[in-house]
């Protein structure tokens, strides 16, 4: 749907034009672009919108776009000790996956007129973040299933109403995101459910992954409502259709009945079904490590930040390589081979 | 059923341990790729072949058995596969090598009747994306920089001597493979041409520690390879995953 198109930078104005003209004309803007997100329709790149919202925007797909690849890290450990050659073959095309997931998403950023070289070299230097999940050591090969049923149910939970988000592009990421996401979060419950009905081992292994990622899982939805920053603007934007603390009950309401499929308990002893509200309830997050975590101060932050900042400057002849090749036989061949 | 179609199982584990063996390697670049695109194109390049590893190593017995619980010396992959990957032009240049003649040997397999020719009827698409992969690689470092090209020749040189190997007869695999060789050469000849590589002028096989893979007889670094590799399935003994 097209609100009212206005070049992409958002900046408006005709050279001559009074003051009072520019601001009518920015008013009319903001009223098309308010009616078009009330009437649930979607924002598209060349559409007029307000500087926040697409600041806000960037800020959330890239750091979306920055877990993804991070996010290879902690699982990527396992590739090479994988115990089985089919459960390397379902974690290889995993991460290959989330590599993809990032491309679509810088992508979808680029749309709001950045550039995936800029978002890059901000979570680089530590200016943009990523989930703060990734900051967990994967210690044992359980850990891989763990993260496929508990962290990626969790991002499921979070991105499947982003598929109505209102800007157009990072919707339609999140619905291809989505579909591949479903398929790893039951490939990683159907590796945790083999551990739990293997030896006994095995079964140690798997219970001991979901004590360590169950919490940390649970603080993937953000902070509680009344301390998260960017809710509520987020929700009146439509960008966000939930809450942190909806979605998070939301996550915990599928994930006992699952847990209890398994044969694996949650690592919260206050978890039981309240009757009166139809839902969970749960004991308290320690929103102590959570923000602990966010500051860099988690088991792995400099780890997963130095080996994405090494891969970076390790590649960085083989890029420019690519380019000088490009320039020099562009002309020669009329393509470009980036 | 087919009647004639007895696998050897001397030419399965060779050509299923180079898949499975280069398969691990790739997938140790996962999360190190120069560019977002090759964490794609390495996983998925290390994907088909460990497609076409378990297929192969199925013929001959348990895909895990024969994978995890084999040790160093009864593996028959290649010596080139089996080499760290060093540098992303090492990558590359073993890929160029080794994807040049899985295209040509299964090329002939698919065109065969043989035990292998249905594998290789699908698996030679995948190896010819492998092959344009490493090729147009190998242009862009040969012909990037100066930093590039020197990267590129020297991996070219020290992986040579490991590429003799390949075209070793391997009991019950029925290919031509000195008729292989020739192919290989020029290909290979040209694509570096093209690459602004020279040709290395070494020899392409020597004493008994370059190209006795088939053999079971490895490099230094493909037992700890194998070490990593086989450490937890080994560590629980029965265990299903």
């Amino acid at each position: 749907m097209t609100a009212v198109t206005a070049g992409t930078t958002g900046t408006t104005g005709t050279p001559g034009a009074s003051d009072a003209a520019v601001a009518a004309e920015q008013a009319a803007y903001e009223a098309v672009f308010d009616a078009a997100v009330a009437a649930d329709e979607r924002i598209e790149p060349r559409d007029w919108m307000p500087e926040d919202y697409r600041a806000s925007l960037v800020r959330q797909i890239a750091q979306h776009a920055h877990s993804e690849i991070i996010g290879m890290q902690p699982e990527a450990n396992w590739i090479t000790r994988a115990p089985s050659l089919r459960r390397k073959a379902i974690l290889m095309a995993k991460v290959q996956d989330e590599a993809g997931h990032g491309l679509y998403l810088y992508s979808a950023a680029e749309t709001l007129g950045t550039s995936r070289d800029e978002l890059l070299d901000k979570l680089h230097s530590g200016r943009q973040k990523y989930s703060s999940i990734f900051n967990y050591p994967t210690l044992t090969w359980a850990d891989v299933g763990a993260i496929g049923w508990l962290v990626d149910g969790a991002a499921i939970t979070n991105q499947v109403p982003l598929c109505r988000c209102s800007y157009g592009p990072y919707a339609r990421a999140m619905v291809r995101v989505c579909k591949e996401e479903s398929f790893h979060q039951r490939q990683g419950y159907e590796a945790l459910l083999a551990l739990s009905n293997g030896t006994e081992a095995q079964h140690a292994m798997a219970q001991d992954a979901v004590n360590r990622w169950w919490w940390p899982s649970l603080m993937m939805f953000g902070p509680p409502d009344d301390e998260s920053t960017h809710t509520a603007q987020a929700m009146a934007w439509k960008i966000k259709r939930h809450t942190n603390d909806e979605l998070r009950q939301r996550f915990v309401d599928i994930a006992v009945p699952q847990a209890e499929a398994l044969g694996l308990t949650l690592p919260d002893p206050d978890i039981r079904w309240n009757e009166e509200r139809g839902h969970y309830d749960f004991g308290p997050i320690d929103w102590t490590e959570f923000w602990d975590v966010l500051k860099g101060n988690g088991p792995c932050n400099d780890q997963r930040l130095s080996k994405r900042r090494q891969a970076h400057e390790d590649g960085a002849w083989v890029r420019e390589a690519a380019a000088a090749y490009a320039e020099k036989h562009t002309g020669k061949h009329g393509e470009a081979q980036a | 059923m087919t009647t004639e179609t007895t696998v050897s199982t001397a030419a399965a584990l060779a050509l299923g341990d180079d898949a499975l063996v280069l398969s691990h390697r790739l997938g140790e670049w996962a999360g190190s790729a120069p560019v977002l695109e090759e964490e794609v194109a390495l996983a998925n390049i290390a994907l088909d072949l460990l497609g076409q590893a378990r297929v192969l190593l199925s013929l001959v017995g348990d895909e895990d058995e024969l994978a995890y619980l084999r040790e160093e010396r009864s593996f028959r992959n290649s010596q080139l596969v089996e080499q760290p990957n060093g540098d992303f032009a090492h990558t590359i240049a073993r890929q160029l090598y080794f994807s040049t003649y899985q295209r040509l040997l299964y090329g002939q397999l698919a065109s065969g009747d043989g035990p292998f020719a249905g594998l290789a009827a699908k698996a030679v698409k995948e190896v010819a994306y492998h092959q344009d992969h490493a090729e147009h690689w190998t242009l862009r470092l040969g012909d990037g920089t100066p930093e590039s090209h020197q990267r590129m020749q020297r991996a070219c040189d020290a992986l040579w001597r490991y590429t003799g190997e390949l075209f070793q007869p391997v009991d019950g695999l029925d290919v031509d493979l000195p008729a292989l060789e020739t192919t290989w050469l020029d290909s290979v000849t040209d694509v570096l041409g093209r690459a602004t590589l020279t040709v290395p002028s070494g020899p392409r096989t020597g004493a008994w520690s370059a190209g006795a893979g088939r053999q079971g007889l490895h490099t230094e670094p493909f037992g700890r390879m194998l070490a990593e590799m086989q450490h937890l399935h080994r560590s629980h003994p029965g265990a299903t995953w």
